[in-house]
């Protein structure tokens, strides 16, 4: 049972692994990407860390949810409506990866696994985090809020002028000319590889900023 | 109270109590509008008399509706996007206790709350991206964003209670509030998890990924089963959230004369309710709006919050 448990996530994760160089759409790639992380998370739960394990899950979603937006923003081929492959470098890569392969497995195969030594622990995520930082967890802790701290002013002094300038409540006509203009950017870029009626209203929409500017 | 696991069977009539919310938020909705009555002519008052059938008119015309295709979509994502919602709403109502009776009674239930509705980022946006079409998409990128902004403050929200209660299990969380409800102490936080299941829902001022502006939104190209799904969907993600916030914050089952269950059914109704009266009395923002308000204002607060908890959590030791 536990094998059979064990074997669908491991199966669905490097398939689903597998898929991310095979698909040819940004937004294919990005979510076969998630859905393998979604199982390797599953397989965390058969440890009894369900702590550790739902949480993979949740942090993977949200990262390639974000991660997808940039995909599709900065990369080739966002619509998967022409020719793409994600396979650079090949014969370097199959030969890394091949041998990367090999090792770890030999690892896996030839290593002698030690013995349980005493008995599960009756939480095992709290025993994991207590084996892994040991007498540093109040540091940990707290450079885990400093770090937070961090990144919320960071964000709060980035983005205080906002996407349209200083003036939030500007008239349409004004606002496109100014400010990083990063929202549109993933929805222009997206459109340009659509149906053709999507592509006018790509230009229709585009064209105030080219007045401006 | 205490709060055990169900056997699996009853899988089937949680499934069933969330959809019966669902309709009763839909109906609701229906009562509370002004527009689309239908056909059918008559006076004002025969077309205020057919409203509150309109949800179920309106399901049985869907099911009729054929489905609709856009050039070169991506149909397995579209899929997945069209579903997701629905089922999000499931895997959420799965943690929820009714009483003293909860589907899963899983040791981590808040985190895997918290978890689905993160899901909901891939398959509102998947929703928008497979259609292959500029007004889904649109919505779909206009969730993203929202999301950015609702999603930090609703984790905080979800960590207060679980401080509170020294637990992430739901069940325990109900069992600490015997003596003060945590909405009561915890109001911040209370108010914070409400506006964050209306804003997964897109729900009121949330609603701008299905904006009337984007011509509908993610719900834009979808007709048929599909768009009968989305709108379930769309109703079944309160209802989850509600139920939660019931738990959460509002004692789960606890209440004079009534059995448990009755009186989770009844609160999670009532919470329910709310949302769907608010949604009509507030403007819908944009989501760099949402952005702001949630990372200057409702972050802080709800960070606030937590500190408040934690220290009163030590004090007491």
């Amino acid at each position: 049972m536990q094998t059979a448990l064990f074997c669908v996530p491991a199966v669905v994760a490097v398939a689903s692994g597998a898929a991310v160089f095979t698909v040819d759409s940004m937004a294919r790639a990005t979510y076969a990407l998630a859905l393998s992380f979604v199982a390797a998370g599953t397989s965390l739960l058969l440890l009894d860390l369900a702590y550790l394990g739902v949480v993979t899950i949740l942090m993977m979603v949200m990262e390639m949810a974000i991660m997808a937006v940039f995909m599709v923003m900065f990369m080739m081929n966002p619509a998967g409506l022409m020719p793409m492959s994600m396979l650079h470098n090949k014969r370097g890569a199959a030969v890394i990866s091949g041998g990367v392969f090999l090792a770890l497995g030999a690892v896996a195969l030839l290593v002698p696994w030690p013995e349980r030594r005493g008995t599960t622990p009756a939480d095992p995520t709290r025993a994991a985090g207590e084996a892994i930082m040991g007498s540093k967890m109040l540091v940990m802790t707290g450079v885990g809020a400093v770090l937070f701290t961090t990144i919320v002013s960071a964000l709060v002094l980035a983005v205080s002028r906002g996407r349209y300038g200083d003036d939030e409540g500007a008239q349409d006509g004004h606002r496109e000319g100014r400010g990083p203009h990063g929202g549109h950017g993933g929805g222009q870029d997206a459109h340009a590889g659509h149906t053709d009626h999507a592509g006018h209203g790509t230009h229709a929409a585009s064209s105030p900023q080219e007045d401006a500017a | 109270m205490t709060v055990t696991g169900a056997p699996v069977w009853a899988v089937v009539p949680a499934a069933g109590v969330l959809l019966a919310m669902a309709l009763a938020a839909a109906v609701l909705d229906a009562l509370l509008g002004t527009t689309g009555t239908g056909g059918g002519g008559g006076t004002a008052a025969a077309a205020r008399g057919r409203r509150w059938s309109r949800p179920l008119a309106e399901s049985a015309r869907l099911m009729r509706q054929r489905g609709r295709t856009t050039v070169a979509p991506d149909r397995l994502l579209w899929r997945i996007g069209t579903a997701g919602p629905l089922v999000a709403a499931l895997l959420m109502a799965a943690v929820v206790p009714v009483g003293g009776t909860v589907v899963a009674d899983l040791p981590v239930g808040i985190v895997w709350f918290n978890a689905v509705d993160v899901t909901l980022w891939a398959v509102v946006w998947l929703a928008g991206w497979g259609p292959n079409s500029v007004y889904p998409l649109v919505g779909g990128y206009r969730f993203v964003a929202q999301a950015l902004g609702y999603e930090l403050p609703l984790m905080f929200a979800l960590t207060a209670p679980a401080v509170a209660a020294r637990s992430l299990n739901v069940g325990e969380v109900v069992q600490a509030q015997r003596g003060l409800w945590f909405a009561v102490w915890m109001p911040v936080a209370f108010v914070v998890f409400l506006g964050a299941v209306a804003a997964f829902g897109m729900w009121g001022p949330f609603s701008s990924p299905v904006g009337r502006d984007a011509a509908g939104g993610v719900l834009a190209e979808a007709a048929g089963v599909d768009r009968l799904l989305l709108l379930a969907g769309r109703y079944a993600l309160p209802a989850a959230g509600s139920g939660m916030a019931v738990a959460l914050f509002l004692g789960g089952g606890a209440g004079p004369w009534l059995p448990g269950w009755l009186w989770s059914l009844i609160k999670t109704l009532a919470v329910l309710a709310l949302l769907v009266v608010l949604r009509r009395r507030l403007p819908v923002l944009s989501p760099e709006r949402i952005v702001r308000i949630g990372w200057l204002v409702a972050l802080p607060a709800v960070l606030l919050q937590v500190l408040v908890v934690s220290a009163v959590v030590v004090a007491k030791g």
